[in-house]
């Protein structure tokens, strides 16, 4: 008799909010293009979610677990389930601004962390292009910067957490203490237990600016040419694609390089640490309340309204570039772009937005991701949005990293084209798994089962399924990410 | 019939217009040879095309272009790697750093080695070889500074001039043989070479230059000012006599 057959029936989403005392709730990605009903609880303290997970045990009921909800797809979505916000367990538990190491709850964004930390010279050393994700979510996701080059994923910079899995247990886990679980929960998207305490190594700034610089290229090779050959001149690297035009300008664009200060090249430091300094301004062009610029942007997202806005952002971008002759940027201004036009993802309207992230190992990556575009050119899909970024391996289990590049492409969906984006996407994840790459669960809402698994090498996924046995025996914590790319663990 | 290079050697490839212009090579379909003294440089630059271009579009010699008894089995030896050439850019250059009150032939003698006694160690065998295949094209990147004495880098400026003329003299010696030599003529480019110079205006990037020069070599331009606006100001420096010149501080 196996332990499931013990258990009840699976209960429906009504006596599981009636169970908790809440309602059910919509929730949706980041991009708006998914969302599902679930009972939405948010706990504050480990023995509150000891009991959450007995309770689990007990009534059969499956978990999932959202952090700032900042994921593009459905990976912090349980619909039918659970859902565990940790946005009121986020207390920072202690800072040592002499070593520069911060103890956080998993709720904690890391917009409180470089608040926290900035005023004594610190800045966390890996960061998303928005300051809002929590420190569980971006642990879950094994997220990674503008500097993976240099500086690798967060999870590198992990010194230890607290881990409670579905039996109740809180393990220590380190590098050197429960090694295996480390490696494995970090980037396993809330498959094996909840971060309940995490300790980071934050990054030493001199200073609260960059060196930043802007530099135009007319084509996607010209794009890795230069990342490839100065990749270890910059603490961060970045290039934006305009993806509209082909031929010999497909995947033209603008690459933003940026390096930390050397102690002693701000003169007056102090200006620069501090929150204060750091906020990102209220309004744009001086004038524009920025709250309202996803509105002003929304005429504008479509085929030709997107065209014409990276035309002229490219144009522009080539015009003001200033390659060799760097300028002064904040580290909030530098690394939070998204956050420049809060709730843009309204912009494309009702059916929201996906972006698709492709890593591909660095001998294919330009031959694969130009391919990759021209489909979605001959598809008449064409991303409004690119970012590509210069990656390198790192130790934990799920990685999607390779040493190569990624391409994220965000593409509007309609109700028109929902069906054909999903079955481009299809294609161009055979292109990826032909030659070797990878994608990225953080921002994933189209990847099948079967992908997955011929991305992933077999033995990857045994280790990872076993630890899913021993840490959450009745495959209980779930979300429709999971459910998605591993229907096999989560049945 | 349409301009096309399939393969190329691009003398000082390790950084800027030479580097850039290498990368252009590749990226129109060319495989490259590369030729600079700095070898992890060199490296960087290989490394760079074979990702964005496809493995082996770029290949690394190692070379000082003072070294001139070496230059000629190099240049047979990157041929034979090559199985054939069709363009050959001389892009290596140098800058002393030359005070205005300041006249040192030990600064101005690697000035002159690098900038000309270098290009043609490495022009004559390849003007040789096309030649005899009766086609090919070569470039030397040469500068506006070559257009006159000024005061600032005088040995700069002359071997700039000397490029030139040897330049045009290959030109009239090989348009014979259906073969193209083009003289670059850059205007302040954002280099290594340039950077924390002040009064830059104009400045463009080493890529942008590429993209020009490009354009120069795949018209068969003799000679091609990069941008070409400096055409115009070489054309009024040229053109203001020697005693009102002689007093301008430029």
């Amino acid at each position: 008799m196996t332990t499931s057959e013990t258990m009840a029936e699976p209960m429906g989403l009504k006596d599981i909010a009636a169970e908790l005392g809440h309602v059910p709730s919509t929730v949706y990605g980041w991009g708006l293009s998914t969302h599902s009903e679930s009972v939405v609880v948010r706990p504050t303290s480990v023995a509150e979610l000891s009991r959450l997970f007995q309770k689990a045990r007990e009534k059969r009921i499956t978990i999932g677990m959202r952090g700032s909800g900042c994921s593009y797809g459905d990976a912090s979505q349980n619909g039918g389930g659970i859902l565990l916000d940790f946005s009121e367990f986020a207390n920072i538990r202690s800072f040592d601004a002499d070593n520069g190491i911060i103890v956080v709850e998993p709720g904690v964004t890391l917009e409180m962390v470089w608040r926290r930390v900035i005023a004594a010279g610190w800045w966390p050393p890996v960061v998303s292009g928005t300051m809002y994700p929590s420190l569980g979510g971006l642990l879950a996701a094994n997220i990674h910067g503008k500097n993976n080059w240099r500086a690798g994923t967060i999870g590198e910079h992990v010194e230890s957490f607290r881990f409670l899995d579905m039996n109740g247990e809180e393990l220590h886990c380190s590098r050197h203490e429960n090694s295996e679980l480390f490696h494995a929960a970090i980037g396993s998207f809330g498959m094996l237990g909840c971060f309940t305490e995490i300790t980071l190594k934050l990054k030493k700034v001199h200073s609260g600016y960059l060196d930043v610089e802007r530099i135009s290229v007319p084509s996607l090779p010209h794009m890795i040419a230069y990342l490839e050959e100065n990749k270890d001149a910059y603490d961060y690297l970045v290039g934006w694609i305009d993806c509209f035009p082909a031929g010999k300008h497909l995947g033209r664009g603008l690459i933003h390089v940026a390096n930390h200060l050397p102690q002693g090249a701000d003169e007056d430091p102090g200006s620069g640490l501090s929150p204060a300094a750091q906020d990102l301004p209220a309004y744009l062009f001086g004038v524009l309340p920025k709250s309202w610029m996803w509105w002003f942007l929304k005429p504008f997202v479509n085929d030709t309204g997107m065209r014409l806005v990276n035309a002229v952002k490219y144009l522009t971008g080539t015009l003001g570039q200033t390659r060799g002759t760097p300028h002064r940027e904040g580290h909030a201004a530098f690394a939070f772009l998204l956050d420049y036009v809060p709730d843009w993802k309204k912009s494309y309207g009702t059916g929201g937005l996906i972006q698709y992230q492709t890593f591909i190992p660095k001998a294919n990556a330009s031959a694969v991701h130009c391919h990759l575009l021209g489909m979605c050119h001959r598809a008449g899909l064409i991303p409004y949005l690119g970012v590509y970024k210069r990656h390198r391996p790192d130790p934990f289990l799920l990685t999607h990293a390779v040493d190569g590049f990624s391409f994220a492409m965000d593409f509007r969906v309609t109700e028109e084209n929902r069906e054909r984006l999903w079955e481009l996407t299809h294609r161009m994840d055979e292109e990826v798994v032909e030659a070797g790459g990878r994608l990225y669960f953080a921002k994933d809402a189209t990847t099948l089962s079967t992908t997955v698994r011929r991305i992933w090498p077999k033995e990857t996924l045994d280790k990872f399924f076993e630890l899913k046995r021993k840490h959450d025996p009745e495959a209980l914590l779930q979300t429709n990410l999971a459910r998605r790319v591993f229907p096999d663990i989560t049945s | 019939m349409p301009f096309s290079c399939q393969k190329a050697i691009v003398v000082g490839a390790s950084s800027g217009m030479g580097a850039a212009f290498a990368r252009e090579l590749a990226a129109r379909g060319a495989t490259v040879a590369l030729v600079a003294r700095r070898k992890d440089e060199l490296d960087k630059v290989r490394a760079a095309i074979d990702t964005a271009w496809g493995e082996g579009r770029a290949r690394a010699y190692v070379h000082d272009v003072t070294s001139y008894e070496d230059t000629a089995s190099l240049f047979a030896a990157i041929v034979s790697d090559l199985d054939g050439l069709d363009l050959i850019c001389y892009a290596a250059g140098t800058m002393a750093d030359i005070g205005p009150d300041e006249f040192d032939s030990a600064k101005d003698k690697p000035v002159v080695e690098v900038n000309l006694l270098g290009a043609i160690a490495w022009l004559n065998p390849a003007a040789k070889l096309f030649q005899d295949q009766r086609r090919g094209t070569i470039v030397g990147i040469g500068s506006i500074a070559g257009d006159r004495g000024r005061r600032a880098y005088p040995s700069y400026h002359a071997a700039k001039a000397g490029l030139a003329t040897f330049l045009e003299s290959l030109r009239n010696r090989l348009s014979q043989h259906g073969v193209n030599v083009t003289t670059i003529k850059p205007g302040f480019i954002d280099t290594a070479m340039t950077r924390g110079m002040s009064g830059l205006f104009w400045l463009r990037t080493a890529d942008e230059a590429a993209r020009m020069i490009w354009k120069a070599v795949s018209k068969r331009r003799s000679t091609s000012y990069v941008p070409a606006r400096w055409r115009i100001v070489s054309w009024v420096i040229r053109a203001i006599p020697s005693v009102i010149f002689r007093r301008l501080s430029i």
